[in-house]
């Protein structure tokens, strides 16, 4: 494993390997001692170019953990309000001996320009609206502890398809772990063509949630598209909003999974987020092994 | 992951070095049978006991994967003998690993279990072959990070010699004379039974 820039570009093979080494990651944090000399005097530099809480503070989490030194460069403090190109500052961070660059960007393909520029291990952290490959992994992840396999395995995600890189590396992991993928949106946030990936567009949550083990629930960007994609939050809620009356249309036992940072009342309802069907926090709990998982394996080089 | 030969290939490669190593070792000299295992884990219990009878305090853990199996045995014989409870855990040194730290190979690492605490415990390692000491090194690293033991002592059901670390071993279940390009493994026959064998 050189780089992980996509699940696109991944085998089966590749990510069940990751998902496997996840399984004993996981145990390292519940020690008291949350540490392992794995990545002693090992350099992880998260370069956040767009804002994120949530998956910055997992992958530092993750690298700590592993007794790597974890650094955080985000473009405000950064040299790119220099004008220096983003290709520079990443052969500078990669002159100064980092081990692995971690690059979230709000642009498509930044991380496999960087990745073709220096010789350091990239890690998408999430690039525009094209791929965000450690949340599809850690979905899986957290689906393979209550699932077991997802062979066989109807999952609907529901909401913006069009936009949101989670829909994507989730429909690559899905598909290519043998789960039954559909995708539900109303027309204005479904992209032309999705068929191709090799799952089944739904225009309603009656079509796309019957015999759904899982419901994979995309963040609506409100602030930025309301009145634009949709008329109003309100409808939204009411027609691809998850709550107690749609869920009951998929599996009796059927789980529930969120990338966050959740809507409350929007795309989800307070009572499924936070009830029993709901796996949003191991998510993050999750997401942390994961990441440890990706660090581990990518820093082993051609041995 | 863009570029699969850069090291591991994944699961499939890794099956099929597996099949090949079954077959290598299907063709090895058998050096300890399933009875000769029983009767060596057997004294390695009674050695336990006569260090110290008391059990109140002590753990059996397991080094994953190979010390497992031997350390179910000397268990159960521990609390045969006793008539008392001995917790069981299960260590992976994987992450530990002076070769994994220092020179980034990348093996599969498994879960961990140690489901009891071991502050101010005996806490007796399990592994099936004492070799350079390396493994019994990162134990003892992975230990200390759970908690501070009373004490640590190390159980082997073969000890092969060869030694590259200041490190000895409490309870042996045989002493097995080995050139250092040999190797000893325990294995799971195709009908269950257990045996150590050369090759």
């Amino acid at each position: 494993m050189r780089h992980l820039l996509g699940i696109e570009s991944m085998s089966r093979d590749e990510i069940e390997r990751v998902l496997e080494t996840s399984e004993a990651m996981l145990e390292i944090s519940q020690r008291e001692i949350k540490r392992v000399p794995t990545l002693r005097g090992r350099t992880v530099i998260n370069v956040f170019l767009e804002s994120s809480t949530r998956t910055r503070v997992s992958f530092e989490i993750a690298a700590k953990r592993l007794s790597a030194d974890a650094i955080n460069v985000t473009r405000a403090g950064s040299s790119l309000s220099k004008a220096e190109t983003l290709a520079d500052m990443a052969r500078n961070l990669a002159a100064m001996s980092a081990d692995v660059l971690v690059v979230r960007d709000s642009v498509a393909g930044v991380p496999h320009m960087l990745a073709e520029r220096v010789r350091v291990p990239v890690v998408n952290a999430g690039d525009g609206c094209h791929e965000h490959p450690t949340q599809a992994l850690l979905d899986a992840f957290t689906l393979r502890q209550s699932l077991g396999s997802l062979e066989g395995r109807v999952i609907a995600i529901v909401g913006d398809i069009s936009h949101s890189r989670v829909a994507r590396s989730d429909i690559y992991c899905f598909t290519k772990l043998g789960a039954e993928v559909r995708v539900a949106a109303p027309p204005t946030m479904m992209p032309a063509g999705i068929e191709a990936l090799g799952v089944k567009p739904c225009f309603s949550m009656q079509e796309a949630l019957p015999g759904a083990d899982v419901v994979v629930m995309l963040r609506i960007q409100q602030e930025r598209l309301a009145g634009a994609l949709f008329p109003s939050v309100r409808e939204y809620a009411g027609t691809f909003g998850l709550n107690a009356r749609t869920l009951a249309l998929a599996k009796p036992d059927a789980i529930v999974l969120h990338p966050g940072p959740i809507n409350r009342g929007v795309e989800i309802a307070s009572d499924i987020a936070d009830a029993e069907p709901s796996r949003i926090l191991d998510q993050v709990t999750n997401g942390v092994a994961v990441r440890m998982a990706v660090l581990y394996l990518l820093t082993g080089g051609a041995s | 992951m863009s570029n699969p030969d850069s090291g591991h290939s994944g699961h499939k490669y890794e099956r099929a070095v597996e099949r090949e190593n079954e077959r290598e070792l299907a063709r090895g000299r058998v050096v300890l049978d399933a009875a000769g295992i029983q009767r060596a884990t057997t004294r390695i219990a009674h050695e336990i006991l006569e260090r110290d009878a008391d059990v109140s305090d002590l753990v059996i853990v397991a080094i994953v994967r190979g010390g497992e199996p031997v350390a179910k045995l000397v268990c159960a014989q521990l609390e045969a003998l006793a008539k008392h409870a001995v917790p069981l855990g299960a260590l992976d040194i994987t992450l530990y690993r002076d070769d994994v730290v220092a020179r980034g190979v990348r093996p599969m690492p498994r879960p961990t279990r140690m489901p009891f605490s071991v502050d101010g415990k005996r806490v007796v390692l399990v592994d099936d072959v004492m070799f350079t000491g390396r493994t019994i090194r990162a134990a003892m690293d992975a230990v200390l990070d759970f908690g501070r033991p009373a004490a640590i002592q190390v159980a082997t059901l073969v000890d092969r010699g060869h030694r590259e670390l200041p490190i000895k071993v409490d309870f042996v279940g045989k002493n097995i004379p080995t050139a250092r390009a040999e190797r000893v493994v325990l294995r799971k026959r195709a009908d269950g039974e257990l045996e150590v064998v050369i090759v």
